[in-house]
């Protein structure tokens, strides 16, 4: 709980700083704004963090991004695939090539990194190719208006019925789908059999194995997992987006997801790491983003801005943990 | 003695937060003497060598070497006074040659490039292998070698440091009995040499055969001492624990039911070759002795499904059982403590309560929700039933002594009521008085209708634990020594493959 409060403070100071600077901040098109990305960047984060606390990785989120990116405004404009079947396409293929990463990983015994830094290279030259390197876009979303309308639709949003202004901007869906899934992560993580094992097997998978648990199969599932969360956040994306270029959609959106897991406690090392923490380091990870915007900072510092609160965080919780270390050593 | 002893260490202290660790503590050490340092585990035997080496720094006391008084402030000043310590856990670079390892961080080098100087490293290193008897090669890689050999590397280092003092931590607990034979040979010839070695050991076997002298510390303090005339098996565990232990080796009343658990055809991917086949008496404790790498770890493994290139036929009573993975192993009620307590027994940093309850975690549920209190109060009881030393079962498993894990390694299995018990030298680097307490446990268990097999390296515990002792030599079974029979010069033959007449078959059909 302490590291969580650690970032959150950090979180809180940025924004009041913001704020401050910028009134910007706070109005509702702004805030809006962060929350429909905070949806999307916090659902595969998730994922990424589940795999992160079995000590694997996945590096193909971004890659994935783009495969299913270029598929789904295919299959709904120039297939004519219904929209549910093509929005259940949109999820099944990233639990697919998760569950490919998976077999890989726990079978082949080839190293998470390997494999998915492999799957993020075939992935994105799949999707460069099956659309011809062209953009795809969705256009006046003919015949799948429910899907667009609900991946960009707000919960709580209220028009003046006559002039047809906002009178509340109501909350992004991809927000309140996050809400949902990380009540639901938070209890598969922190209160079921599975999530123990996990954080077992993320610390000593012998041990683990020893004690009767298939271990294979509890590191393989979180890929599929991860998987599942990666299809929901790609097709939140591609809608967000509403035009999807296979060479720089999602682009390193994967590095994202482990910084903000990282940020939020997630060890790479395996064993360590709770939801709170992913989302508090999301959210983080976005506000940096859009403080740059707001403050006037060149956006070219951006990744520079990321890299270095990432690197402060990790040095300050290090710097705490050898300080309770030295407490508790005899 | 007449002259200064090469090291004293005088009314040393050493305090850590909340625990006095050494309180006036001396030691001293002459030229060429083998001193065995004694005591129960938190006796203060590391600490006070970690002060020697130059690790922690004394609170209070002096340090003299060759009379003169010294400051060791680090390794390296230690390692300037000619003091060397050879860790438990060996401190080797398996990825790299003899060489290598032996003149790290000062190997010779070649001046304008500063590249290092190959044929002299070699040429360096060679002589050090030969005078310890070892016949390899200084270019062979350490994960080529045993860890008998290893640990002759590192005591190559010591040698090639010029060092006169070497501390030895528990230098045989992953040694074979003619590795540790083998050892304490050269022990003696450093000895004669002129080397003093500092030697800490749990095993009073060994202390009686190679030490000059004996020093015993207690909670911090010095228990006493014996000289070479006085050393006794009985003295010094009187020392370590300031009492009689009555009653170490508690007898069997259990009855035993005969052929209750039948292993046939075990394979094991060490030995693919070879199988083996032995019968378990419900209530007794079957040992399991033989050199290390005779098999019977993996044996064990392939018995309980953790081998998926082997297998075994498993009975018990008159089920024939299917067993696979650890899990069908598990669900029949057949567990295994593994050798490797903090690698394959413990997640040692989650808490008592989360290791206790890890293999039966189904169990403590409420609607797919872990119940952590329903953990607690297994966890408290098996905290209490076994006397496990913690502030409590939240409390992280690696803050406990190895005595305590081991214990909450049986806990997990006990409070899952088990109907045969495999233990994999189950008292290594723990203390005489925990030591006490898991053959009690054990035998316990044997007596309320177990199986218990144990694995033991330990010739003393071996004989005196285990109401029959199987003997293994490579990959099979050589024999199996009824009570009458247990003696070490039986065990010894079997181990290396002879067969003797006081020997029984290891099954019935």
């Amino acid at each position: 709980m302490k590291k969580e409060l650690g970032i959150l403070s950090l979180l809180v100071a940025l924004c009041v700083a913001t704020s401050l600077k910028n009134p910007q901040f706070l109005s509702a098109a702004n805030l809006a704004n962060n929350a429909n990305l905070v949806g999307i960047y916090g659902i595969f984060s998730l994922g990424l963090g589940l795999v992160i606390i079995t000590g694997g990785i996945d590096l193909s989120v971004g890659a994935m991004f783009a495969l299913t990116g270029v598929l789904l405004p295919m299959a709904l404009r120039e297939w004519h695939w219904a929209w549910p079947v093509a929005a259940a396409a949109a999820l099944a293929l990233p639990m697919a090539m998760g569950w490919v990463h998976g077999f890989l990983i726990t079978r082949m015994k080839v190293q998470p990194f390997i494999v998915t830094l492999c799957g993020l290279m075939i992935y994105r030259g799949i999707a460069r190719f099956i659309a011809g390197d062209n953009t795809k876009g969705f256009g006046s979303a003919e015949g799948f208006l429910p899907l667009k309308n609900f991946t960009t639709g707000r919960l709580f949003q209220k028009l003046d019925p006559v002039t047809g202004r906002e009178i509340f901007t109501g909350i992004p869906m991809p927000f309140v789908i996050l809400v949902v899934l990380s009540i639901v992560m938070w209890f598969v993580l922190h209160r079921s059999v599975y999530g123990r094992y996990l954080f077992a097997v993320g610390r000593n998978e012998d041990s683990t194995r020893f004690s009767g648990i298939n271990t294979r199969r509890v590191i393989a599932s979180t890929y599929v997992i991860a998987g599942l969360l990666t299809g929901i956040a790609g097709l939140l994306l591609a809608f967000y987006t509403n035009s999807v270029s296979p060479s720089n959609h999602g682009n390193s959106y994967e590095l994202y997801g482990i910084a903000a897991a990282v940020l939020g406690g997630c060890s790479l090392r395996g064993g360590e790491g709770s939801i709170l923490g992913i989302l508090i380091g999301t959210a983080l990870l976005r506000v940096l983003e859009n403080l740059v915007n707001l403050l006037g900072i060149p956006s070219s510092l951006n990744f520079a801005v990321m890299g270095s609160v990432v690197l402060v965080g990790v040095l300050a919780d290090q710097f705490f943990q050898n300080r309770a270390a030295k407490k508790v050593a005899r | 003695m007449a002259n200064t002893p090469l090291l004293q260490m005088r009314g040393v202290q050493k305090r850590f937060p909340g625990v006095i660790a050494l309180d006036n503590v001396s030691l001293e050490v002459g030229k060429g003497e083998v001193v065995a340092l004694c005591g129960e585990n938190g006796a203060g035997k590391s600490t006070m060598m970690k002060i020697l080496g130059g690790v922690y720094q004394p609170d209070g006391g002096e340090i003299l070497v060759d009379g003169q008084p010294v400051q060791i402030n680090n390794v390296v000043d230690a390692m300037k006074l000619g003091i060397a310590f050879i860790h438990q856990e060996l401190n080797v670079l398996d990825n790299l040659d003899v060489a290598a390892n032996v003149f790290l961080g000062r190997e010779p080098l070649i001046t304008p490039f500063r590249l290092i100087d190959q044929k002299k490293i070699h040429a360096d290193t060679e002589p050090l292998l030969k005078r310890l008897g070892l016949n390899i090669s200084s270019r062979t890689r350490l994960d080529k070698l045993s860890l008998a050999q290893q640990q002759m590397v590192e005591i190559a280092k010591a040698l090639s440091l010029n060092a006169r003092i070497i501390i030895m931590d528990e230098p045989t607990s992953s040694l074979t009995l003619t590795e540790t034979e083998r050892l304490l040979e050269l022990v003696g010839e450093l000895s004669k040499s002129g080397v003093s070695i500092v030697y800490i050991s749990h095993r009073l076997a060994e202390v009686d055969h190679c030490a000059d002298r004996v020093v015993v510390f207690r909670d911090g303090k010095n228990a006493g001492g014996l000289d070479r005339t006085e050393i006794s098996h009985d003295r010094i565990v009187s020392l370590m624990v300031g009492r009689e232990i009555k009653s170490f080796y508690a007898a069997s009343t259990a009855v035993k039911t005969p052929g209750y658990f039948k292993v046939r055809n075990a394979k094991s991917s060490r030995y693919p070759g070879k199988s083996v086949s032995f019968d378990a008496a419900r209530g007794e404790i079957l040992g399991f002795a033989g050199l290390v790498g005779a098999g019977r770890s993996e044996l064990m493994k392939a018995v309980v499904g953790l081998d998926a290139a082997g297998g075994a036929e498993v009975a018990i009573g008159s089920d024939s059982l299917k067993i696979n993975s650890p899990r069908n192993a598990i669900d029949h009620g057949i567990y295994l403590v593994p050798e490797d307590r903090r690698g394959e027994g413990l997640v040692t940093s989650m808490t008592v309560r989360e290791n206790t309850t890890l293999p039966s975690l189904e169990k403590f549920t409420d609607f797919f929700m872990i119940s952590r209190d329903k953990e607690r109060k297994v966890a408290n009881e098996q905290i209490a039933s076994l006397k496990v030393k913690t502030p409590g079962c939240e409390t992280r498993v690696l803050n406990l002594s190895g005595g305590n894990q081991q214990k909450v390694v049986l806990g997990k299995w006990l409070s899952m009521s088990p109907k045969v018990m495999i233990l994999d030298e189950p008292t290594r680097g723990i203390d005489v008085g925990a030591k006490a307490e898991i053959y009690k446990i054990m035998r316990s268990l044997a007596d309320n209708g177990a199986v218990i097999l144990m694995i033991s390296s330990d010739m003393e515990e071996v004989l005196n634990v285990s109401d029959r002792v199987a003997v293994m030599h490579e990959g099979r079974i050589t024999g199996v020594l009824e009570r009458d029979a247990c003696k070490e010069e039986n065990v010894m033959q079997l181990a290396v493959g002879k067969e003797i007449a006081a020997a029984k078959p290891a099954f019935v059909n």
